[in-house]
This record gives C-alpha cells, structure tokens and sequence, in this order.
C-alpha cells in the first residue's frame, strides 16, 4: 500500500462541498489548500453547481486529472458510495473526515468502506479524523487557517487518536520551538492504523522521531505495533490515555488483578524500545531532545550553572530519574579552573555542578564546557543558563552549541522562557542545543537520551 | 506443541471454566516444572496411604470444582504431622462446597515468589513475576513482560523487584538458584504462547524458591470464556 498520495498529493479532491456554507469543514479545507499549497485542489457535490468562481464537480470522475488524494467530508450514510466512486476512478488515497461511523454506533458503516477498501488495496485514514497536515504539502484539518498554530517544519511527526489533541500539541510544539515533520489524525483507525503509520514514518526522510497519542489498541495490535516497534530505527514516543480501569471487573486470578490493562501497556511498551511520555511536559521534552540527538547516553551529567540554587535543583531532579551527577575528578577540575577568567576563578565552585556564580562571562560558560565536552567522565552537559547574569551575552547559544558539535556530545539548556529572552533561547534552539523552560524539563530531555537504546 | 495430555485435561475443564488444581500440577509437571509430590484421595484409608508414602509432615487441599480461593473455605492445611490429623482433615473438606477430593502433597520450603500470566486483548500472553504468597496483591512488589521472555527479560524483571535483595542472600541467608528461576520464567511464558488460544490468566503461587529449585507449589489456570 503506497501512503505516499496522502501524505504528498499533487492533486486533491474535497467531497462534500457546500455551495452556500463557507463554515462546512469541505469548504474550510478547500479553501486553505487552494492556491497556498502546491496541490489542486478540486471541489465535489452530486448536487454541482459553483463554489464562487469555481466548478463544483458532481463525482470524482468527472475531475479531468487523476486525483492523488479525496478527502471526504460527506454525511457518513454517503461515505461507502462516495469511496466506491473513487475506487473506481482510480484516486490513490482518501482522508475521511466525517463522523458517525462506530463511535456513533455504525459499526456497519465503518466495515463497508473497510472490507472495500481492503478488497482495493486503497489507503484511506479515518474516519472520524481531521487527517493531515504536512508542511509546505497539505493541511486537511477544517480548522480555518487563520486559527491554526502551525509549529516550524522539523522532525517530530505526531500521529494522535485524538484531532483536538493533536491540534493542541501543535501549539506546544510551536510554544517550545519543536518542529515537525507530518501531523497526523486517524480518528476511528478503521483502516490505516499505527503500524501502518510505523511502517511509512521509518522510510520518511523528514521524520526523525515518531511520537504517537494512543487511547488503545485493537485486539493483538498492541502486540504486533511494539514488535514492530522494536526494530524501527528512529525513536518512537508513546503518551497513552484511559490509565485508570473503568470499574472494578470480577478479576479472578492475582496475575489478572496485578496486570491491568495499563499496567500491561506500559511493561509491552517499555520492553520495546519505545519511551513512554507520562504526560504532555513529557511528551514536548521527549520530541525536542531526540529531534536532536539520536545517540544514546549511559547518563553521566555535567551541570554547569550561573547559580548554586539552580545547580542543586537539577541534582535533586536528576537522581530520582535515575541520571547520575558524577563528581569530577581532580585533573578535569584543575583543568576548568586553569581556562576560567581571572575574576571567576577565585571564587567559583567546581563540583559537579560547576557553580560559575553570577559574575561569569560567556567565556568561563565556553571553557567548562569545552573541558566537559572533552572529558570522558561526562557524556552530557545541562547548561543552567540565566540571561539576567550582567556577563551572559545574546551570543552563548551558538558558542556553546559549537563546542556540542565540536565534541559530538548532546548538550541541555535550562533559560527562563519570558518574550524578552527569545532571541537567547533561538540561539541554542537554531543551532540544535533543545531548551526547556523548566529544570525538570531539561532533566526529562536526559532521561530520554539515557532510555533511549541503541537503535 | 501440547501435549496430548494437556489438551485432554483442558478439554475436561472446559465446563468449570478453570483448571483443578490436581489437574492444572499435572500440566506443568508434563510440561517440566518441578511440582511436589503428591496425590488425590477420598478415602481415609487412601488419604493415608498417600501421606505415609510420601511422607509426614504433609500438606492438604480441598479439590472442588465451586471453590476457587481455597484459603478462603480454610481449604488448605499445612503441616500435617499424623494420620488422624488428616483424617479430621479429610471429614472437614468432606462437607465443603463440590468436594471431589483431598489433594496431598509434601511440604516444600523456600522463597515464595508468583508466576503468573495474564492474556491480554492488546498485547497477548503478558509474564509476571514477584513476591508471592497471599500478600502478593497488597505489595504489588511484581514485574511484568510480553511472552515470550527472552533470557534479557527475565534478568530485568527479577532486578525490577523492590524485594530482589531477598533473592540473593539478603543477611546471611542462602541465595536461590538464579539461573533455575529465569529457566522456569522462560518456560512458563513459552508454556503461555502455546496456550494462548484457551487460556485467560494463571497464577503459579507460590512457587518456592531456594538454592536448589523452584518448585511450583499452587497453581491455578482460568480459562478463556
């Protein structure tokens, strides 16, 4: 099965145009593809007529190209008629957006445009979905341009059971500069399910990282998504929902008891080589930092701050992650202290963490971390970075990130994240050193690194 | 593949909906798990035949197809020095719920640990181990994996235990047999991908641990609706 139509279309059609209702999700998403992505973009209602100057086309055959991709937004009665059409026209790919298939209690629905699009070999996701969105490709969501927070082009591809919270996560990918490579909604996952996805996303050369939002599994596909998992070369990302049994079923063996469903989960998961991210903050922090790194770390950090406060927090964070904060022998220490400014070396504290106090220049920042980039002790450094420090200059990113490219070590920035420091944190951001806005956060970003296994 | 043997005993089963325990030693004995001696009787005269054969002190439990929980009946008794022990023994589990039978079995001593495996909708055959006994879900000091386990698995599970110190010699006791405990794991959760068809969830508890073996001592088999 070829996903690649829906994902890159040069054609689109979108059924279930209204002639009158600018508002109807069909003409929302024609209207956004329309001469802003490089796809043409057709428009179908059986009833025809015009969607202002353009044609409405009454079936996808009467379209003079080969559509690539139809996004169906019909009332779901009309969706099993509506996809034989395109079956039998030889469109490559659909995106059904409308609801009222199972979740709506029509299972008979959902298994007619299943059993024939299986019989075709046609690639559809959904339904019930909001479908895709690719950057400078398309965007199927019906969510009217002008509203939608469109994260920077990356290398996060996020594939959510759930439209709203896909949408959210692009915000909070946008909020923490996490760019991505495909959204993806599959709704009911009739058809085109995660391992499908799986399947395509490790041959995607734009996806670097493939993070899933998963409410459950089908029956065994839990099973056959982790194997596959497991042998996929890029990270995968689990954040999963419905933790909690629904009620207390009559469990009549200890092992059934103790291996609730998610409890299940989490060991099928976790044995597989995938991360599962307990929560959003975990999710965005997992994303960002193996967009940037893929090699992992046994977990040895150097921390180098502007603040004891701020160094003795991210120790106290970094031991029940289970990341270890090695005291640095004496011949690194003498050697930070001999590259330090004179100012500084008297009076900062080199333990790990490195304390390079409140008067430090970017300088002294450099040094210590040419010395941790350098010693085998470290294998990751988590730079506690305050740009109010009167010696910090709007340039420390990019120094620092040359010194973690120069020495093939991942590097961590902590900086507040307020308006006025923006142009400090793309400094890191752009040149590939991940920023969060919290030391838990940068914490998080090493624990990834460190539970993240050979591929 | 199952035994012959196996599928006989489960065809028989089908109708309680879950393994006898008698019948649930006999499929992991068949199938190479060190299980005690023992034997099923109904009379006193067998009961006690049983016993002197294998030995006193023995250890009695109610076999009936209504009770599940046997402690909950007081279906099981430990430690069972004599023959008219027993008998008493056997006259109480007489009145009990759907009695069949009194199993006897030897005493066994060591670690008690559960084994257990749980059929699960979205990833099948799932392994768990941990401290076992009746405290096993108060704890919940348990470590779990997808079936089958490799020898890696079985190595993270038993480290995963909060109790794991206990395994291996904790202040001057003997350590138990490492090797022979992951053997068993990998054989249970081998044992499980053949059964997946049929089986929901099983619990071998306890299964007693010491320098020596694990044997399993309890087991119950719930079958699949």
């Amino acid at each position: 099965m070829n996903l690649k139509p829906l994902f890159e279309p040069k054609t689109m059609a979108v059924i279930g145009i209204s002639a009158t209702n600018d508002r109807h999700p069909a003409n929302v998403i024609f209207a956004k593809n329309n001469h802003r992505y490089p796809v043409g973009v057709y428009a179908v209602n059986p009833k025809g007529g015009k969607l202002h100057t353009e044609t409405i086309y009454l079936r996808v055959a009467d379209i003079p190209k080969k559509i690539d991709l139809a996004v169906i937004a019909t009332r779901a009665e009309l969706v099993p008629d509506v996809m034989a059409d395109c079956i039998k026209a030889g469109v490559k790919s659909a995106a059904v957006i409308s609801g009222g298939f199972t979740e709506g209690g029509r299972r008979d629905l959902q298994d007619r445009i299943v059993s024939m699009a299986r019989e075709a070999g046609f690639p559809f996701i959904g339904p019930n979905c909001l479908g895709v969105y690719v950057p400078f490709k398309v965007d199927t969501f019906f969510l009217p341009i002008e509203r939608m927070i469109k994260p920077e082009a990356g290398g996060v591809t996020f594939v959510s059971q759930s439209g709203g919270i896909l949408v959210d996560q692009m915000i909070k990918f946008t909020q923490q500069g996490v760019g991505m490579a495909k959204a993806i909604s599959i709704g009911n996952k009739a058809f085109i399910k995660e391992k499908e996805l799986l399947a395509y996303l490790t041959n995607d050369p734009a996806t670097k990282v493939i993070a899933y939002y998963i409410e459950g599994f089908g029956e065994n596909e839990g099973r056959e998504f982790v194997l596959a998992a497991n042998s996929c070369a890029k990270p995968v990302i689990i954040m999963k929902s419905g933790k909690t049994p629904a009620g207390n079923r009559a469990v009549s063996s200890h092992t059934a008891s103790l291996a609730g469903d998610y409890a299940s989960f989490s060991a099928a998961v976790a044995q597989h080589n995938i991360l599962e991210a307990l929560n959003e903050n975990e999710l965005v922090s997992f994303c960002e930092v193996l967009s940037s790194y893929t090699k992992p770390i046994e977990g040895n950090i150097g921390i180098i701050t502007g603040s004891g406060g701020h160094g003795a927090m991210t120790v106290d964070a970094c031991s029940p992650a289970g990341i270890k904060v090695p005291e640095l022998s004496a011949e690194t220490k003498a050697e930070i202290m001999k590259n330090l400014t004179d100012n500084i070396r008297a009076i900062a504290s080199l333990s790990n963490p490195v304390d390079l106090t409140g008067s430090a220049v970017d300088e002294d920042f450099v040094a210590c971390a040419k010395v941790m980039g350098a010693s085998p002790e470290i294998d990751c450094v988590i730079v506690l970075l305050l740009p109010y420090i009167p010696g910090v200059t709007l340039d420390i990113g990019v120094k620092l990130s040359s010194v973690s490219k120069q020495f093939n070590k991942p590097f961590i920035a902590y900086v507040p994240q307020v308006e006025k420091y923006t142009m400090l944190i793309e400094g890191f951001e752009l040149n590939g050193i991940p920023v969060s806005p919290s030391i838990e956060g940068a914490v998080l970003m090493a624990k990834a690194l460190v539970r993240k296994q050979p591929c | 593949m199952l035994k012959k043997e196996i599928q006989a005993i489960i065809e028989k089963s089908k109708k309680w909906g879950w393994v006898l325990e008698s019948d649930a030693q006999k499929i992991f004995s068949l199938y190479g798990f060190k299980t005690p001696k023992y034997d099923v009787a109904t009379s006193s005269d067998r009961a006690v035949t049983i016993a002197r054969q294998i030995g006193y002190p023995v250890v009695a439990k109610i076999v009936s197809p209504m009770i599940i929980h046997k402690s909950d009946v007081k279906g099981v008794v430990v430690g069972i020095k004599d023959d008219k022990a027993l008998i008493q023994t056997l006259e109480r589990f007489r009145k009990l719920d759907g009695f069949v039978g009194m199993l006897i079995a030897e005493m066994v001593k060591g670690i008690e640990l559960i084994i257990g495996a749980k059929n699960d909708v979205q990833f099948g055959p799932m392994i768990l181990v941990g401290m076992g006994g009746v405290g096993v879900e108060i704890y919940k000091d348990v470590s779990l994996r997808m079936a089958p386990l490799t020898a890696r698995d079985a190595d993270h599970m038993i480290n995963q235990l909060v109790a794991r110190k206990l395994l291996t010699g904790y202040r001057g006791a003997e350590p138990i047999n490492m090797s022979v405990l992951k053997k068993t794991m990998i054989n249970f959760s081998r044992l499980m991908m053949d059964l997946k068809d049929i089986v929901e969830s099983v619990d071998l508890n306890p299964v007693m641990c010491t320098a020596k073996a694990c044997t399993v001592v309890d087991s119950r088999i719930m079958l699949k609706k």
